[in-house]
This record gives C-alpha cells, sequence and structure tokens, in this order.
C-alpha cells in the first residue's frame, strides 16, 4: 500500500532522515517509533507530501507523491502533530470546509454526523474550536483525517493530550480502522505501539535501526536466559540443588521474601530452558517452588537498547 | 477553491476584521466625498477616487496579513497542503477572498454615485472607469501584500511590510522627480502605480493600464505559489 524507497532529507547540513526504505501491508498497522527528533514527524509529513524529500520515493497505492500529488494526497487522512485546526470555526463549520477541501464525493451531513460520533465529539460540534480542551481538540483533528474514508491513515502521535479513558478509546478506535484501513502511527508510548500496531519500525538519527513484526520486536529483545524464583527451604540446600541443574550458569541471591522463602535469579546458557529442570530438582527435594518467572525486557528497555546500540543493565 | 473562498470570507467577518475594514474605509470615503462633491459642488468624483489611494494602502494590509502567516503560525498549512488542492488554487482562492472584501468596501461608491446622479446628474462611464480602476490597483496591491504574508508567520511584520511597500509604491512617482539618473527615473515612472491610477480616475481607460494592473497582480500571485512550493523543498 505504502511504498518509502531511499528517502533522504537534508535540512541544509542536517540530515533529518538518511536513506530511509520500508512498505506497508494493506491493511497494517504500522508503529512508528523514536526518541524526539529522529525524523518521525518529518518521515510522516513526507509521506503526506507537506514537505519534499531530498532523495527517494514515497508511494501510496501506485501514486508516487511528488509526480502524482493530487491523486496521493487524496488517499491519505493526516493528523500532524498539533491538529490543523481554525480556532475561529465551530466543529461542525470546520468539518464542512475539510469536506470540501478534499473533495469528498459522499453525503455530508451523514457523513460528518457517523465520523463525530465514532471519535464522539457530538456533543461539541456547535461550538468553537478555541473553546475546547486538548483531548477534543486532538479528536477534531482525528475526524478531520477519517473525511472521505481515506485507505491510508497517517497520525502523528494520535493519544498525545488525552486522558486514561479516551486513550484507551482511541487505541480500540484505531485497532478497529486497521481493518478497513492502512494506518501508520508514530508514538512515544511504546505500550501503546505493542497494544494497536501490527508491525514496529524504529528509526534513530534518520535512520532505519529495527523493522519487524511486534511480536518478533519482543522476543529478539527479551532475555528468555534468566529467571526469577521464590523457594522455600534453607537457603543453601536450594543453592546446592539449583547448582546441579543442567544449563546454569550463575545464580544471584535476592534475599528472603517471607518467612524461609528465598528469592534468586538464575541465569541460564543461551537457548537453554532452565524451568523444567529447576522444577524436577525442587520436586525431588520437596522445596515448594512459589514463583518463577522469566525475565522480559519491557519494550521501552528494548528501545533504549536499540537506540544506544548498546546493552542495558537490569 | 471555493471552500477556501467561503472559509476565508467567513473568518474575516467572525474575526471582524472584515467590519472593521468595511467601517474605516467607508468612513474615509463618506468624509472624502463630503468634503470633494457635496462641500465643493461637483459632481466629479476624481478627486474622491484618487484620494482613497492612501486609504487603501493602509486598509490593504490588515486584509492579507493573515492570510499566510496565520495558517503558519497555527499550522493549518499542514491541513491545506496535503489536501488534494494544487498550491496555486489555495493562492488563488485566498486572493479572491480578499478582493471580495474590497469589492464589498467599493458598494459605497455606488451610493455616491446615486447621489450625484440625483443632484447634478452622473458621468456614468467615468464612474466606472473609476470603479475598475479602483478595484485592479486593490488587486494588485492584494496580490503584494500576499505574497509578503506568505514571507513571515508573524501578522505584525506582514503588515508593516505591506503598509512600506504600499508607501513606497505610492511614493514611486514623488522619488522619481528628483533622481539624477534620468533613465532610471523613466524606469520608475513607467512602472508607478499612481501614474497609471491617474489615468483611471481622469475616466480614460487605456487597455496598457489595465494590462498593467493584472500583470502586476498575477506576478505576485505567481511569486507567492513559487515561493510556497519553495519552502515545502527547503
Amino acid at each position: 500500500m505504502i511504498e518509502v524507497k531511499n528517502l533522504t532529507k537534508c535540512y541544509g547540513d542536517k540530515i533529518a532522515v538518511n536513506d530511509l526504505s520500508f512498505t506497508v501491508e494493506s491493511g497494517e498497522i504500522l508503529g512508528f517509533l523514536g526518541p524526539n527528533g529522529a525524523g518521525k514527524s518529518t518521515t510522516m509529513n513526507i509521506i503526506t507530501g507537506y514537505i519534499s524529500s531530498t532523495r527517494g520515493t514515497v508511494t501510496v497505492d501506485g501514486s508516487e507523491i511528488l509526480e502524482n500529488p493530487l491523486e496521493a494526497k487524496k488517499k491519505i487522512g493526516y493528523l500532524p502533530e498539533i491538529p490543523p485546526l481554525y480556532s475561529e470555526m465551530t466543529v461542525q463549520k470546520y468539518l464542512e470546509f475539510m469536506f470540501d477541501l478534499k473533495r469528498v464525493r459522499l453525503p455530508k451531513k451523514e457523513h460528518i454526523d457517523k465520523i463525530c460520533e465514532m471519535v464522539r465529539i457530538s456533543d461539541v460540534k456547535h461550538r468553537l474550536i478555541k473553546n475546547l480542551s486538548k483531548g477534543y481538540k486532538q479528536r477534531v483533528g482525528f475526524a478531520q483525517a477519517l473525511l472521505g474514508d481515506p485507505p491510508v491513515l497517517v497520525l502523528d502521535e494520535p493519544t498525545v493530550g488525552l486522558d486514561p479513558k479516551q486513550i484507551i478509546e482511541m487505541r480500540y478506535l484505531i485497532k478497529s480502522l486497521g481493518r478497513k484501513h492502512t494506518v501508520i502511527l508514530s508514538s512515544h508510548v511504546l505500550s501503546e505501539v505493542r497494544a494497536i500496531c501490527d508491525r514496529i519500525i524504529v528509526i534513530n538519527n534518520g535512520k532505519l535501526v529495527a523493522n519487524s513484526k511486534t511480536e518478533a520486536f519482543q522476543k529478539e529483545m527479551s532475555t528468555a536466559d534468566m529467571v526469577t524464583v521464590q523457594i522455600e527451604g534453607t537457603q543453601s540446600n536450594v543453592l546446592d540443588a539449583l547448582q546441579d541443574v543442567r544449563g546454569v550458569t550463575k545464580i544471584v541471591k535476592k534475599g528472603e521474601k517471607f518467612p524461609n522463602v528465598y528469592e534468586y535469579v538464575i541465569h541460564s546458557e543461551k537457548d537453554t530452558d532452565v524451568r523444567k529442570g529447576i522444577f524436577n530438582a525442587m520436586a525431588k527435594k520437596s522445596f515448594p517452588i512459589l514463583l518463577m518467572k522469566t525475565e522480559e525486557l519491557s519494550l521501552e528497555e528494548a528501545f533504549i537498547r536499540i537506540t544506544n546500540g548498546e546493552g542495558v543493565q537490569k | 477553491m471555493l471552500a477556501i473562498i467561503k472559509r476565508e470570507l467567513a473568518s474575516y467577518f467572525k474575526t471582524n476584521i472584515g467590519f472593521v475594514v468595511l467601517a474605516i474605509f467607508d468612513l474615509f470615503a463618506g468624509l472624502f466625498f463630503y468634503a470633494v462633491c457635496l462641500n465643493g459642488n461637483t459632481g466629479n468624483l476624481t478627486y474622491v477616487f484618487s484620494d482613497m489611494f492612501i486609504i487603501l494602502l493602509f486598509v490593504i494590509p490588515i486584509l492579507t496579513m493573515r492570510l499566510f502567516s496565520e495558517e503558519k503560525r497555527q499550522k493549518t498549512d499542514q491541513a491545506l497542503l496535503t489536501s488534494p488542492i494544487s498550491l496555486s488554487r489555495i493562492v488563488f482562492g485566498k486572493f479572491i477572498s480578499a478582493v471580495t472584501v474590497l469589492a464589498l468596501c467599493m458598494t459605497v461608491f455606488i451610493m455616491f454615485a446615486i447621489v450625484v446622479s440625483v443632484i447634478a446628474g452622473a458621468q456614468w462611464a467615468v464612474i466606472l472607469c473609476n470603479m475598475l480602476g479602483f478595484l485592479l490597483l486593490g488587486s494588485a496591491l492584494i496580490s503584494i501584500g500576499l505574497f509578503i504574508s506568505s514571507l513571515t508567520e508573524s501578522q505584525v511584520i506582514a503588515a508593516i511590510g505591506s503598509l512600506a511597500a504600499g508607501l513606497i509604491i505610492y511614493l514611486m512617482q514623488a522619488i522619481t522627480t528628483i533622481l539624477p539618473i534620468s533613465s532610471l527615473a523613466n524606469l520608475l515612472n513607467k512602472i508607478s502605480f499612481s501614474s497609471h491610477y491617474e489615468n483611471f480616475t481622469l475616466g480614460i481607460l487605456s487597455l496598457a493600464d489595465v494590462v498593467f494592473f493584472v500583470t502586476v497582480t498575477f506576478t505576485f500571485l505567481f511569486f507567492t505559489v513559487r515561493l510556497l512550493e519553495r519552502k515545502r523543498w527547503k
């Protein structure tokens, strides 16, 4: 649906986006991650035709954004970082204006009503935009992007300014839109990207540093070679038993959590699952295991790990 | 393009800028009409129109200052530029809306003409020529103001810039008389708005003058489109 090829954008000497290439399949929700100033907004601005790239091409459903801008723009609904709202207009008038500007060929009133219903702004339709709260403004901006049911939605930090309840509603909405639309969304909130997106792209300093399915991304970043356990029994006896388990390389004592219950972090050889071994060894000696969990890097930690190009101290 | 014209016109009157411009324009037009025609006992509107040039210089910047600078400051240009509409239509739509407000201001001239025709019998051809000239002059100034508005994010700078540009244009003829180089003076005289506008106020309709103002208008509209286009590439 969207094909970005060798995209480069220079501002004078500064390279904002550096040779970025990726594709988004039809109906896919793509998460765009990166620290501030990584080039997320710049990339989105290029995809939507707001600014031009220095080099490279962006093709949206067969239309190149620079060669055939009007066709390409017709297929995109864009919610920029700051929603493009005219503060002196009412919500209704603003959406009517955007409807006309985008030359949407749908029944005007019903279509606008439907979208207002969808993003829950029906109750503020006749209020001036300048009097709305940030959450409402964000949703009016989102409504504007949905006008005309464009096959592609580009959303730059769509949940910023919303309260927790609205954030959950918005995520649910985006996820449901993902069935009909192709969505690119950027976000700082990594749990959000994990909850919504099928695939994650990480960029740093304008360069692509990761591009994989959400689950694969997390698996890649997981540290399954580390198991945390809480076991009841005298520490020295338990330690002796644990040491005999195949694959265990190191055991770190974490202290007494409950009376006679100690916590240990067990490191193992790479790609060896020691959990069964631990269970069997403890069962044989009648040391009850009260808790066992593998440690995974959270997406946040994974993110820092990739963008810094180094491991994270646990 | 119709959507843009409709929005801009609504915005002029929502923000009261349209009413302020109408009020200022008609106040001074009325004052000049009273002083020249009613007090001076003449049906000749020539001086009313030539005096209104200076009022136009102050009114046009108010009309054009926010056209692009406000879009950029509020980031609403992102909505315009990512919509399936060409830049030239955006620019032309904004231009037409400002010209429409100016035309609304000018309806007061029709009232003057009716008053004159009752009292002294009006020369309608001359008055129409005057109004055409005024509208062409206004359009040229609007397109210059529009261009200056696309240069900056600040409305104030856009307004002051347009005012300064207007004053230079207004004074150009006077400047030519003190220039030591005659060829340069000649050239400046040829592109002086005043000398071209003067003919209209005298009731002389010449194709050269019409072409001059239309050319200036479209040149600056073209510059505006090119400038906005160039900004996207920067």
